[in-house]
């Protein structure tokens, strides 16, 4: 079970990026946040905010037109 | 001295389209660990009002599909070619576009640009409005939402000058 859970559906981009970099600064490091997103841009995005924020992606999947997305935030 | 990247945008366009690219750009690098300044000059000054009033207007402009945000799914399909002569003739043809646009961006679950520029104060982005485009098109710093630093060419260059990714919209 991820530490917090963010529910990004029918959002657009950039929100749901937006969201998640605010909620993982209520996180400390090394807890997880699970996002949940139905804007097929997220894939590539937060791929890309995990590389360049240090934030590791430690799950991205997909299932039924939602992404699922796990992220551990930078110790 | 910070080690965050810096982005530079001069955001010079007054109309509800091209309010979304600096305020999108501005408050994504923000989340990413950038330092970011917006320079509003020109038409741009419009999207730091108190209240926002913009507008988008198809005239004029071919590469705007004109669809409708509501009903059957052939009927949203259908790009209304109105030609530009109809179009600047017909009376509150540019409201009922602002209004279409407005609905679509809600129905794609697009951010509004009082939620983006909310974001980007949230997010620490930095504003500065043109001091002589204040001047010269009458505005009164009152007009302006609070917290903006007034500054000149100069005042950009200090920031744009060290910036990592500078663009002019």
């Amino acid at each position: 079970m991820a530490d917090k859970e963010l529910d990004a559906r029918g959002l657009n981009c950039p929100l749901p990026i937006l969201r998640t970099k605010k909620m993982l600064n209520e996180l400390t490091g090394g807890q997880t946040l699970r996002v949940v997103a139905t804007d097929p841009g997220a894939v590539k995005d937060f791929q890309a905010f995990a590389k360049q924020t240090g934030n590791e992606l430690v799950e991205s999947a997909e299932a039924n037109g939602e992404y699922t997305f796990v992220l551990k935030k930078k110790a | 001295m910070s080690e965050a990247k810096k982005l530079a945008i001069i955001a010079t366009k007054g109309t509800l389209d091209w309010a979304y690219p600096p305020f999108i750009l501005a408050s994504t690098a923000a989340a990413l660990g950038y330092d970011v300044q917006v320079f509003f000059t020109f038409y741009g000054l419009q999207l730091l009002r108190k209240k926002l009033d913009l507008k988008v207007s198809p005239l004029g402009n071919p590469g705007m599909p004109m669809k409708m945000p509501f009903g059957p799914k052939w009927f949203k399909g259908i790009n209304w070619n109105i030609p530009n002569l109809v179009q600047s003739l017909v009376p509150g043809y540019e409201a009922l576009a602002t209004t279409l646009m407005k609905q679509t961006v809600k129905n794609n679950g697009v951010a509004s640009i009082p939620d983006l520029r909310e974001l980007c104060r949230e997010a620490e982005v930095k504003f500065i409005a043109c001091q002589m485009t204040v001047e010269l098109f009458g505005f009164e710093h009152s007009d302006f939402i609070d917290g903006l630093e007034f500054g000149g060419a100069a005042t950009f260059f200090e920031f744009a000058g060290e910036s990592d990714i500078c663009l002019f919209i």
